[in-house]
């Protein structure tokens, strides 16, 4: 089974995000790989593991997205390939998904495509939906399982993490599985991973290279972006002789504050 | 000159930092009040490696460099110098001194189990009565037909009680021309008739490790057990804590990094006379004195293991790392627990655990007075590295991954 797991390179979930000259900066935080994204190479690793076949990462970023394939590379995944090209430095969701698109179609037909539920920095989750639309496949979003998957009938069952349950879905083969991590827990890399990952070379392709050519023009675009303004917070005890009467207070105050 | 990391290097940070911060990190504290060794830790780094990361791929290990023990050393420690201890006994001195001075048979037998983490090692050196004064080691094992037969008391030994084999010195000769000629190392199965072992309670530090005490009485080992030579057992003692000195110094740099950011963390936290702590002159100058020893400790160690890494011989730079990092660490927690004040104090806050860690350190794996006595032999000239009848390989790719 070929098996396509898309990941980006994000900020560490501790950065903190600020405004620096009107542009959104994460100072000088590290890179990892996205962190849900470490699910969906787990995911498409156990697959593997389970069915055969081969995983291939496929990233869209700079230069220093690579450390991010290396790190899919480490835990397990065979080969990677980097989209990267000037014409994408702006791209929006629908810039990217006709990339990603484009790059799993130039790749051997793949079975199943995997994504993590969102990237923690843009944190849009529409990455899986939207390559799955423009390939034409199903779309299996928010998924916390698969209890079957059936190779030769191509067909797939999941179980999607709703806030009222689980809702159970079955697809049919080809399709697009973002997941969620209550799906694995995600291996550490191995140190002969990380030394085939060190080494590889990783394959870059251009918007040409996918076959992306003419105007790629971003749909959606950040005019301005501000920092909210901060509040400061000061803490008021209110005492009294009894509960009631603290209460009463409480009620003034808020009164006065036109709280209520 | 380059001192960048390769991102093998960087990768191989990265793995042990999450190993040991998600998953020791959130149960440290709580296996260092009961003095216990948590019972999944050992069985989880060998699942990842970690215990023979620095060792052929064709006896068992994972074929990293000692860069790569350093760096995973470093991020052990900064978590709880428990971990660090397991690489320093462990891979440093016996899964790395039986590399050194093993026959094809024992690495065959010992050092592969070891470096896949089937089995663990630990160095059994000191005694009751003999800690730096290694050429007076008192254990005996006396040559019985093709035995060896060993009786003595092993103390400080850590892993003793965790350990399956022990990479062990006594005395062979009984009227040696000089006193170094006396011993010998043997590699000893501690499931052996005759061993007993246990833990020490009421240490001071390292509280949620193993240190323990190994008893020998008449017990026999084939003589296939002595490792290198009859009466090079000083020469294999003092290599081996080449290997293992080097982990402490690794260690001790990140514990100093873990005091620097526990300090930061909570001088930008707490508020005193309506301002931050951070913003003191007296707080900074501790966090920068931290942040300096920090860097410091670290280039030397790096040194080290690109020296290891390159066969040259390295007994000056090692100790000198290792005195620099151990000395600096409990300085560096001492003054963590000043940023903390009265909370430092208490086990809320890790700081306290890092000054009890690291004061043992300064004494085991040569006390660090020994220590300045090792660095003024060589800077005076009376003490000079001579050629060992085996030197611990260079690290060279194809040697390392071959299988």
């Amino acid at each position: 089974m070929n098996i396509v797991v898309c990941v980006k390179q994000t900020t560490d979930t501790a950065a903190t995000l600020s405004v620096v000259d009107g542009e959104a900066s994460y100072g000088d935080a590290a890179l990892v790989l996205n962190p849900w994204d470490e699910y969906a190479v787990e995911q498409a690793l156990l697959t593997k593991e389970a069915e055969g076949g081969k995983v291939t990462a496929l990233c869209l970023g700079p230069d220093s997205a690579e450390d991010a394939l290396k790190q899919a590379l480490a835990m397990g995944c065979d080969e990677a390939v980097l989209i990267l090209d000037a014409v994408f430095e702006s791209a929006d969701t629908l810039v990217v998904s006709r990339a990603l698109a484009a790059g799993i179609e130039k790749l051997d037909p793949p079975e199943l495509v995997f994504f993590g539920k969102s990237a923690v920095d843009s944190d849009t989750g529409v990455m899986g939906p939207q390559v799955a639309r423009r390939l034409g496949w199903p779309s299996l979003n928010l998924v916390a399982a698969i209890p079957e998957l059936d190779a030769s009938a191509k067909t797939i069952t999941v179980e999607r993490l709703l806030e009222e349950g689980r809702q159970i879905v079955s697809g049919r083969l080809p399709a697009v599985v973002s997941v969620v991590k209550e799906i694995n827990e995600p291996r550490y890399p191995s140190f002969m991973g990380i030394r085939k990952a060190s080494k590889a070379e990783i394959p870059r392709w251009s918007a040409a290279d996918v076959g992306l050519s003419g105007q790629i023009q971003p749909a959606l675009s950040w005019p301005e972006i501000l920092a909210p303004e901060k509040s400061e917070a000061v803490c008021e005890l209110i005492e009294g002789g009894d509960a009631s009467e603290i209460a009463r207070k409480l009620v003034d105050r808020l009164v006065e504050e036109k709280v209520i | 000159m380059d001192f960048s990391l390769t991102a093998e290097h960087e990768m191989t940070q990265k793995m042990v930092r999450d190993f040991a911060q998600k998953e020791v990190a959130p149960i440290i504290r709580e296996w260092d009040r009961k003095q216990e060794m948590a019972p999944e830790i050992l069985p989880r780094m060998a699942e990842l490696g970690i215990l023979g990361i620095c060792l052929p791929v064709r006896y068992g290990g994972q074929g990293m460099d000692f860069i790569s023990l350093g760096l995973a050393c470093e991020e052990l420690e900064a978590v709880d110098s428990t971990l660090r201890v397991t690489m320093s006994v462990h891979v440093g001195l016996s899964s790395l001194t039986l590399l050194q001075w093993g026959t094809e048979a024992q690495k065959e037998e010992f050092l592969i189990p070891l470096a896949k983490g089937e089995k663990i090692g630990c160095g059994a050196f000191s005694e009751p009565g003999v800690g730096s004064d290694v050429a007076n080691i008192q254990t005996t094992a006396k040559l019985d037909g093709s035995d060896y037969v060993l009786n003595g008391e092993k103390m400080w030994i850590s892993l003793a009680s965790k350990a399956d084999y022990a990479l062990l010195t006594a005395r062979t000769d009984f009227e040696p021309e000089r006193p170094t000629d006396a011993l010998s190392c043997f590699i000893v199965d501690l499931k052996s008739k005759g061993v007993s072992t246990g833990d020490i309670k009421g240490k001071l530090g390292v509280r949620a490790g193993s240190t323990g005490w190994i008893s020998l009485q008449d017990v026999r080992v084939p003589k296939e057990s002595l490792v290198g030579e009859a009466g090079e057992g000083f020469k294999i003692t003092m290599s081996g804590f080449d290997s293992g000195r080097y982990t402490v110094a690794a260690g001790a740099t990140g514990l100093i990094r873990a005091c620097v950011e526990a300090s930061v963390a909570y001088a930008n936290e707490r508020k005193t006379f309506g301002r931050s702590i951070a913003d003191y002159q007296l707080v900074q100058a501790k966090i920068a004195r931290m942040a300096q020893d920090y860097e410091i400790a670290r280039l030397l160690y790096l040194k080290v293991g690109w020296l290891k890494n390159q066969a040259v011989r390295n007994t000056l730079e090692t100790s000198m790392a290792k005195q620099f990092a151990t000395d600096a660490s409990f300085a560096a927690a001492s003054d963590a627990i000043a940023v903390h004040g009265g909370y430092g104090y208490s086990d809320e806050y890790p700081v306290e655990r890092y000054l009890r860690n690291s004061r043992g350190a300064m004494i085991y794996e040569g006390t660090n007075e020994i220590h300045s006595l090792i660095q003024a032999g060589y800077a005076l000239g009376t003490r000079k590295d001579r050629p060992l009848r085996r030197e611990m390989p260079a690290y060279e790719e194809d040697l390392w991954h071959s299988n």
